[in-house]
Parts: C-alpha cells; structure tokens; sequence
C-alpha cells in the first residue's frame, strides 16, 4: 500500500516565500548576533588551546599495539583485526616464535604489523575483535608525516604508542 | 590630437578602481562571506592569517593574501580529455565581463575636478546588460570543454537560468529609466542625490510635501522593480539561492568541476566580482549611488562655497559613501546566502518565467501610467 | 504423494524430520538424513574410513513401527506409513543403517540436548587456542559450538594439560590438547595408506593420541590427515601460520605433479598461494593427494622466475617487449625449414598449448616434435611413475606414438648439423641429456620457460611462461580423463599464460588477425582431434570427462570400492 502524503495547503503568504525568508534571515541573524556579542562559545583555537585531558574515555584515537606486563607482545597475529577492518589498513605478517624464546609455548607472533594511518578512520573494530586484547585505540590524534611511508606505522612504532597494559586476560601467564 | 592628461586620467581610474578597489573587495567578500558563513553558524572562521612570522592575526585579514598564493602555487591540472583551447578560455571569459561593467559604475562624485566615472557613457545600464550576459560564455564554455559530465549540467543549467533571468533583470530596469528619463548612471545619481533616491524620496523635489507626487506613487513600482531586480541579480550571479549550476549536491561543483590552481579561482573570483557589480548597480539605481541621504550633499556643497567645485574632502566622503553602501549590499549577500536553502531548478525556472517576467511587465505598463497621470508633459 | 508404502526391492521408506523419503538399502543414517538436508553433525564420521562411532556427535532420536502382534494390523498415519514408536534413548547416525520405516529425528530436544551434551564435554579440556590455531574459520569444533554449544563453561576444575607442538613427522605437527580424539587419521593411516603408526595413548581425560615411539608420520600421504582432521590438532607445517584461512580465495585445478592429475583446491590471497589440497573427485584421486604433489606450487615461487621477454644479443640477454620478442622469434624460427627445425614441447603442457604447438609446426613445416619423458617412481595409491600430467594429450594431439622416441632424432640431427634451429617449450635441455656443446652449434634456439634456466642463458629468444596455477587450460590424466586447469593466481611481471605465446608465435607466423581466447583455442581442437569431438571446455565441468580407455586403473580407488562393497565404508 502506498502512503499518500497530502501536499500541504499553502497560504499566500507561504506561497511568496517573503514571510519565511524573513523569518529566516531573523534566525541567522540572531546567531550572528549572539556570537558577536561572545554570549556563546563553541569553537577552542586548537594547537593553542587542546582539550586533550577532557577527551572522554571512549575517544578513539589512533591504533596501537600493547604489551603485557611481562613485556610480551600480547598479539599473537589472529589476523582477524586485518579482517575486520573496514578500510583495511592492517597488514600483518605472521611468524611463528622460534624454539627458545621466553615465550615459545604462545607459538605465534607478527613479524610484522603495519596500520596504514592514511586508512585507517579510527573506527575502533580492530580493538573489538582482538581475541587478545593487543590492540587498542589511544588518544593520540595528530597523526602527521611527510611521506605516506611516514604514514605507515609499524610494529616498533606501534609498540611505541600503546606502551604496556597490565592485567586483563592471562591466558598466557598462568601455568600452561 | 589627444591630451596626455585625457589618457592619462581614464587609465589611473582603471588602475586604481580595479586593482586598488575591486580586486581587493573580491578577495575580501570571499574572506566576509568565510567571516559571515562562521558567525551565522556560530563559528569563529578564518581568524589567523595576519602578519607572517609574527603572532599579529590581524583577525585573519590576511587570509586572502594566502589564499591566493596559494591557489597560484597549487598545481595546475589540465586533464587530458578537456578541449584545451575553450577550457583555458573559459576561466578568462567569466572573469573579464565583470570587470568591464564597473566602468559605466559612478563610484563617487568628484575628486579634483574629475569624474568618478571611468566612462561616463550615457547609455551605462545598456552597457551593462550587454557586457554582462557574456559571462554567461565563461560558464557555458567551461561545461562544454570540461568534457564531462558534471561540468556539462551544470554550463547547460547556467545558460538557461541566465538567459531567462536576464529578462526579468531587464524589464524590471525599465520603470526605473522611465522614472528618471535618463540612462546615464552617473545623472541618474545626480538626481537622486537632489530628489530623493528612488526608494528613499524624502527630500527636494520627490518629497511628498514638495510636492513629490508622482515620486510618491511611483514609489510602488520602484520598490517591485527593486525586489525584482535584486533577486535577479542572485540568479544572474549563481549564488544560494540560485547556484544551480554549480550545486554540489547534484553536481560536485558544476561547470567547475575539472579546474583546479588558478583557474579554479578566477571562476571563484568572477562570481564574487559579478556580486559586487550587481552590488554596486542596485545601490546605484534605486539607494542613491555615492550620494548621501536627505539633501546633505546639498548642504555639504553650500558649506564648501564654491558651488561648481566639489571639494576633495566632499569627494573621498561620496566614495566612501558608494563604498559602505555596497559592502552593506554585499553582506545582505552573504546572508541569505547562508539562510536560505537551494531551490529546485523547476521553481526556479517557474519564478523567473511565470512570476517576475509577468511582474516586470506589468510594472511597466503601472509606472508608465503613474508617470502619465502625474507629471504633466513639458 | 507418489510414496509408495511398500518398500521395494532396494529402496526403504524412512522419516527424517517428519519428511518420508525413499532411500537404499544399507544407507547410514547419516547420509538418509543428509539426502533430506539435514545435515547431521559429526566428527569421527568420514565417508571414505570406516565408523567406529566414538565422538557421539551425531547422537539423535530413532524409532522404529512396532511389530504387529501375529493378526493386527500395523497402525498408519495420514500419509499410509505405520506409526513410529520413538526410542528413549537416542542412537548415533554416523554406524547405524536405515530400516524400513526407520523414523529418525535430528531436531527434537533429545537430539539438541545431546550435541549440547557432547560439545560440552568435547570443550572441557579444550585450550581455546582459536587465534594461534591454522584451523580456526574452519573448524568443526568453532562452527558446531556456534550451532549447537553452550555458551558458557561450566568447568571449574583446571584443565588437563596435554603435549603441544609435537613434532610427529617430517611435514606435520601435532596439539594434542586441541584434539577431539575423533580418530580419523588413525584409521586414514591404517585403512587408506597401511601405515599405521598412529593411535591413542593413556584413559580417560588423558587419552592422547601418539605416534608410535619408533616411527613418525612420514608416509607420502600423511598430509591427507591434516585435512580431515576436524579441528586444528594436525596441522601442516608448510601452512603453519602463513595466512588465515578467510583470506584465501579457493581455486579448483590440478596437480600437475604426475600423470594421476589429483583434483585440487588452490588457496590464494592477493597473487600468492599458500597451499594447495585435494578436491574430491571419485575418478581420480578420491579424496586424498599426495604430500609432494601439494608441494608443487613451490615451484612458482621460484627466485629465478623470468619476468621479461628477452633477446639474446652477443653474450648478453636484453629485456625487451612482447611484440619484439615475438615477432623476432616468429622471424628467426621462419628462417629454417623442415629438418633444419626442431621444436621439443612438453607432457607438462595443456592440451590447448600442444594443439597451438602443433599447428605452428604445421605453419612452420618443423621437422621433428616430440616431448620430453620424465619417469619417477610411483606407487600403490595415487603417485603415478609418469611425472607428466599430460602426455595423453601429447599422444593424441601431437600424434605422438611412443613419446619421446624422437629426441634420439633430434640429437642426431644437432650433431651432424642438420638441424639449425630448435623451438623448445617448458625444458631444460640441459636436463634431459642435451649438452652445452650439442646447443652451442645451433644458430637459433627459442625457450618458452618459466624459470631462468641454464637452457634459457643459451636461448637466442626467451620467452617467459606461467606455472601450472597460473593459467587456464585441460589435460588428460593416465585413466583418460579429459581435465581443467584453473587459474589461481597473475604470472610475475610480464610473463604470460603459455597458449597465449604459443598463439601470438602462431599468429605472427601465419600472419592472420584474430583475436581468440582460451575456449575457442579449445573450440579448434575439438574438429581437428578425434577424441574431442563435441566437447566444450565448459563442459569438462569441475570432475572432468572419460575421453580414452588407457586400460589403465588407479590402485587406491579398487581398494576403496572393495571396502564399500564389504559395507565397511560409505565411499
Ligand atoms: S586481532 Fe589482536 S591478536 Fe589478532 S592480529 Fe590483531 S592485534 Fe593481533
Ligand atoms: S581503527 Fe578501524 S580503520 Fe583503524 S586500523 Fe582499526 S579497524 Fe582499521
Ligand atoms: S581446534 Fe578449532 S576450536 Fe580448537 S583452537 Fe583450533 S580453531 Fe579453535
Ligand atoms: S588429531 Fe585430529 S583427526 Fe586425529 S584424532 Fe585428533 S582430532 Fe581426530
Ligand atoms: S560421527 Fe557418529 S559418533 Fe562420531
């Protein structure tokens, strides 16, 4: 069943535009008024001033890798961030940890871990989908480079941003 | 054989008028249509670029200086399946029409015995509709060379909404001439600045209890010719409400799609020097020109003594008067510009071809019969 | 209803989820209920290895029409079937044979209750090692506990811990704490390769599977484990942790390792392949390949790939374009005639390729074709003593009678000098017996070769081929069957699919203009080879066509139909 919406009946007045013009011209000008008179304030001139300690908990700022408390590389390359992403930014090359290292019963790791930062859109899937819980979103925001190869971030410069996070799951750290 | 000085004094009008006056106001109508955009939106807007390598903002006027070196030093991309020829020429040819119609513009009264006309033609509102419906070329060329079809839209909708335009813009001017019997502009502000300006006649002779009768019926029609005129003026210049051509909602930019650097900035510009043409014709047929309301430039003249001369200081005070009138002119632009939404390219055509060519008829015919009734023939 | 309510000779009448259907005698449950898509989970049950019934996945709810007592009528529902008297106790599917008027119910809360049932048990000790473990996105145990588990764990107690990362043989590794002791591999190794060296170890939470202390799984076939392995408990070390399996795109080809022409699944992502593993077919390879025709895809990975063509001028090879390269082969090839050309193709070239051989041999009135032989050792499963996948299609295309018989010809013809100029396709001639002295008397020698070989450094033109999963086109297999090779991924750097070199040689020989592709390449030989006659290459389909009786037949697949006619598995 189609919906027939009615066209209004518009009165004369509606009909040459003038009435609402003016009504509109009156808004616009109430806010240029207010603005000039500095009773209201919404824009912050940023590198002066930043609201950096105000961004709230959930800001999604730029990927990073995390570490655990014993320094291990919490990701173990699951590749399902590469995934999910939805620009695809991530790109990872998996390598398995050879025998005699600390950590060789976690059997794999990246060798390589590059999140193009010229795709990635900051939507946080990465760190949702980490079985791990090795990636996460930080704060940092003013992502800059020169180059676009500046503009990739591997995994030592990833590792650099996230730093360490200590507890969350131990799967890895308890007799096993 | 011509004077020196009779070159001489035109081509320092030129100069100074166009480089010193109009090509400054077109790059600072851009920074005030920023400016303006901000504050109705409740923003700040360009408010930094002041004196480089200092922290002096100067609240951003610097911002054009920027802008343009920047837009010059941008990289200049001619794609590679644009007709080269007309695509180069389009730019130019929306950029020159706007010029040119500043010279029949009286700007100020006098200043030293000169003029503040640069041509002083007297069939200047003629010169005008001739010179400005070639900008019309500018765009249509610039969609058709672009080769795409985006570019090629947009130049179609702008030669059939100019065209259409350009009636009503020239039927609504004819009550005015008819009112003042006259087509030079510069006479024509003369009279206003002696009678009363035309939607403003509140002294000498159009003054009602001068006796200004005529003035006062006529008033009417002035004041529908004026709304008539003004709106054509926004469609004539493509601007919101009647950016149809270059909307980008429907068509990424319109017939300036494929420009980019500097060529991308003369259309830019081009638009914004039409505005303050068109400024600049409205305030000069129905606000006086450069004169001040009220028979004050009377008064200032019989104050100065010499009644032939216009003093200099009289003469800076009519320029800057032009000047404030058409700055006022160019914010009301801008305004609307950021309040209204775009109309349907149906209504539009449906306005221009139903309503006001209809409208500007009739006014003729009313304004023709006023001044029948009114004034009785010499 | 067109079901008859009398079972007929062969077929019984059984009820899947409320649905009749008819099927034959002998049929497992699993396979009724699988031909009435519903599909029954399972672990331990393969249709190619014998059901000994031990995961308890397939657990459903099974009744029976109760026998009549001698004078009353069975009572009969509204379709005319006697009503089923459903069992308290629910029966697996995977051992069990359907009867007449068998009622089977794969949906009740019996039946979801005990996969529940099952799938909690089965993850009581499981690592969860989803995002380190190959098998994750293809997994059985992930996929079924999605569908049919719990979840939660409602096990408190510490797991049992259970050897990882075992190296149990050459290409395989072993987590056992991953393993759902489903046994299939045991019985692969014992009932389809007679290797039997795996088997379970220890009771109860701790039952292990081991390989015998002695011996490791070695056998060329082992492989095959890993791939019917349910969950990531085997896993191949040449895949280990290369790429997920969601990224692969699957291609289905061949192995052109020998003469069998295993069916294969190529897994690829972004112009690389990661593995390769046999695709089920019951005329060729059943469901197995062997390890070392897996490995096959190695070969395009070799470093000395040729990526350009190239034309040898003075001592040196000058990378030049397609059009240069081919029309200076085409010319220096027109030069010799008759016994002066020689042109040495391949068993390891489509039959497309050979049939563009063969008529450039026409146009060029080559003396003498013939392709190299290549024997290996074969054995008693699927590994064929003939390494090349196609001399069939040589054979017939290039009319070859006993292939390879020539080359003694073709040396001949060097030494004594009659021969000037040799077309070779996909050879290393320095391979196969020709020496550098033989080759270094010919004036103009032209290498179609996907690596840079010592053969291509003596070429006066090289032209750089694709490997096997690079390019489309057929072969015939030992048993006759006509076959599709399927492109996985692009050839490196300007190299190109070999029919299409061989058809730009044709082309700038004979001078015609004709755009062609693939299947009109094939459209040509099906009137010009007998045994192709009404054929198209779409109609080769995935499994391929008989086209000649070689007399010849595969091992493996006799064995395996004896133990489906001894009813020990499904087939
Ligand atoms: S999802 Fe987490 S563990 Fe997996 S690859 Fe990405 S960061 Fe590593
Ligand atoms: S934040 Fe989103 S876009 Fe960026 S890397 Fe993660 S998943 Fe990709
Ligand atoms: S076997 Fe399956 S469920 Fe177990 S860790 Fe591997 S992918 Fe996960
Ligand atoms: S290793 Fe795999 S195939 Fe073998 S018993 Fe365990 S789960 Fe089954
Ligand atoms: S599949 Fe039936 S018991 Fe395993």
């Amino acid at each position: 069943m189609p919906i027939v919406v009615k066209r209004p009946r518009l009165t004369l007045a509606e009909k040459c535009y003038f009435p609402a013009l003016m009504k509109g011209l009156r808004i616009t000008l109430g806010h240029a008024i207010r603005i000039l008179q500095r009773k209201k304030k919404v824009t912050m001139q940023y590198p002066e001033v930043k609201w950096d300690d105000n961004l709230p908990e959930h800001y999604r700022g730029a990927p990073a890798l995390v570490t655990d408390e014993h320094d291990r590389e919490r990701c173990v390359s699951c590749q399902l961030c590469e995934f999910i992403c939805p620009p695809r930014a991530i790109k990872i090359v998996p390598e398995e940890i050879p025998p005699g290292d600390e950590w060789q019963k976690v059997e794999k790791r990246p060798e390589s871990f590059d999140i193009d930062m010229l795709r990635c859109i900051y939507c946080g899937m990465c760190q949702e989908v980490c079985p791990e819980q090795a990636i996460f979103l930080r704060k940092d925001y003013a992502i800059t480079g020169v180059s676009r190869e500046e503009m990739i971030h591997d995994k030592q410069k990833l590792y650099e941003i996230g730093g360490k996070r200590e507890g969350l799951i131990n799967k890895w750290n308890k007799l096993k | 054989m011509i004077e020196l000085s009779e070159l001489l004094v035109p081509a320092i009008k030129i100069v100074v008028l166009v480089f010193a006056v109009i090509l400054p106001m077109v790059a600072y109508s851009v920074w005030a249509e920023r400016r303006v955009s901000a504050i109705i939106q409740d923003r700040v807007g360009p408010n930094r670029v002041g004196i480089p390598f200092t922290k002096i903002g100067l609240a951003g006027l610097g911002q054009p200086i920027s802008d343009g070196i920047k837009f010059l030093l941008k990289e200049d991309f001619t794609p590679g399946h644009v007709n080269k020829l007309y695509f180069w020429l389009a730019p130019a040819l929306t950029m020159v029409p706007a010029i040119l119609t500043c010279a029949v513009l009286p700007f100020g009264s006098e200043l030293f015995g000169e003029k503040m006309v640069v041509a002083d033609l007297n069939v200047g509102p003629l010169f005008i509709f001739a010179i400005a419906s070639l900008s019309v070329y500018g765009i249509v060329l610039a969609g058709w060379s672009s080769n795409s079809k985006y570019p090629f839209l947009g130049g179609i909708r702008s030669s059939s909404q100019m065209i259409s335009y350009e009636i009503s813009l020239g039927l609504s001017l004819v009550p005015v001439l008819l009112i003042f019997g006259e087509l030079n502009l510069s006479a024509i502000v003369e009279e206003q600045s002696e009678n009363g300006w035309l939607l403003l006649p509140l002294w000498g002779e159009g003054a009602i209890w001068n006796g200004g009768w005529d003035r006062f019926f006529l008033f009417f029609p002035s004041l529908l010719a004026f709304i008539i005129f003004t709106t054509s003026i926004f469609a004539e210049t493509n601007r919101l409400p009647f950016d149809l051509p270059e909307c980008e909602t429907e068509l990424v930019a319109g017939y300036h799609t494929e420009y980019s650097s500097m060529k991308f900035a003369l259309f830019f510009l081009g638009e914004y020097a039409a505005m303050i043409i068109g400024s600049g014709l409205i305030v000069t047929l129905f606000l006086g020109g450069w004169s001040l309301p009220f028979g004050c430039d009377a008064a200032l003249m019989q104050m100065a003594g010499n009644p032939e001369q216009v003093p200099w200081w009289l003469g800076l005070i009519h320029i800057s008067t032009f000047l404030v009138k058409v700055v006022g002119f160019i914010i009301f632009f801008i305004w609307v510009r950021w309040t209204l939404p775009r109309f349907r390219y149906d209504q539009l055509m449906k306005l221009g071809w139903i309503v006001f060519f209809e409208l500007a008829l009739l006014n003729i015919f009313i304004t023709a019969g006023i001044i029948f009734l009114t004034r009785s023939p010499d | 209803m067109a079901v008859s309510k009398k079972s007929s000779e062969d077929l019984v009448n059984v009820q899947v989820d409320g649905h009749w259907i008819r099927v034959p005698k002998g049929t497992r449950m699993i396979e009724a209920c699988k031909q009435a898509a519903a599909e029954v989970p399972h672990y331990c049950y393969h249709p190619k290895l014998t059901s000994p019934g031990n995961c308890r996945m397939c657990l459903v709810e099974m009744g029976m029409p109760p026998r009549p007592t001698p004078g009353e009528e069975a009572e009969l529902d509204a379709e005319g079937h006697a009503k089923i008297n459903w069992m308290p106790r629910p029966v697996i599917a995977c051992a069990n044979t359907v009867a007449e008027g068998m009622g089977i119910r794969t949906q009740s809360l019996l039946a979801k209750e005990c996969r529940q049932g099952v799938m909690e048990f089965l993850l009581i000790n499981h690592p969860l090692d989803c995002p380190i473990c190959d098998q994750a996105g293809e997994c059985t145990l992930q996929e079924y506990s999605v569908e049919h588990g719990n979840g939660q764990s409602r096990f408190l107690e510490s797991k049992v811990k259970k050897p990882k990362n075992v190296d149990i043989g050459p290409r395989i590794r072993l987590d056992d704490e991953r393993c759902v002791l489903c046994s299939r591999c045991v019985r692969f190794s014992k009932e389809v390769v007679d290797d039997d060296v795996l088997g379970f170890v220890d009771r109860g939470s701790h039952n292990t599977l081991a390989v015998h202390p002695d011996r490791k799984l070695e056998n060329n076939y082992s492989l095959n484990t890993v791939d019917i392995c349910p969950v990531g408990a085997l896993t191949s070390n040449d895949f280990r942790f290369k790429m997920r399996v969601w990224f692969m795109r699957e291609t289905k080809s061949l192995c052109t390792g020998c003469a069998r022409g295993c069916n294969t699944l190529i897994g690829s992502r972004e112009g690389k392949i990661y593995r390769q593993g046999p695709r089920e077919n019951n005329k060729v390879n059943s469901a197995w390949m062997c390890d070392s025709g897996r490995m096959e895809y190695h070969r395009l990975e070799d470093p000395a790939r040729l990526t350009d063509p190239m034309i040898k001028r003075g001592r040196t090879h000058n990378v030049v374009d397609w059009t240069e390269a081919i029309c200076r082969a085409a010319k220096d090839l027109s030069r010799f005639k008759g016994d002066e050309l020689a042109i040495i193709a391949s068993g390891g070239m489509t039959n497309e390729e050979l049939y563009l051989t063969r008529t450039l041999a026409e146009s060029l009135e080559a003396g003498v074709v013939d392709v190299v032989k290549r024997s290996g050792s074969g054995d008693d499963y699927l590994s064929h003593s003939d390494k090349n996948p196609n001399v069939n299609g040589a054979r017939k295309i290039l009319k070859l009678r006993s292939p390879g018989s020539r080359l003694k010809l073709i040396h001949a013809g060097i030494a004594e000098g009659k021969i000037k100029a040799l077309l070779v396709l996909g050879e290393d001639l320095l391979d196969i017996g020709f020496s550098e002295e033989e080759l270094g008397g010919l004036k103009c020698m032209v290498l179609v070769h996907m690596i840079a070989n010592p053969t291509a450094k003596m070429s006066t033109v090289v032209l750089p081929g694709a490997g096997y999963a690079e390019k489309r086109g057929s072969m015939i297999n030992a048993t006759g069957r006509l076959q599709r090779l399927n492109k996985a991924i692009d050839s490196p750097g300007l190299s190109r699919e070999d029919w299409e070199i061989l058809q730009g040689l044709n082309r700038a020989v004979d001078g015609k203009d004709e755009v062609t592709e693939l299947v009109d390449v094939f459209g040509e030989m099906t009137s010009a080879v007998s045994i192709f006659k009404g054929l198209s290459f779409a109609g080769i389909g995935d499994l391929g066509v008989d086209v000649m009786d070689t007399g010849e037949s595969v091992p493996l697949l006799e064995r395996e139909a004896k133990r489906v006619r001894d009813g020990l598995i499904v087939g």
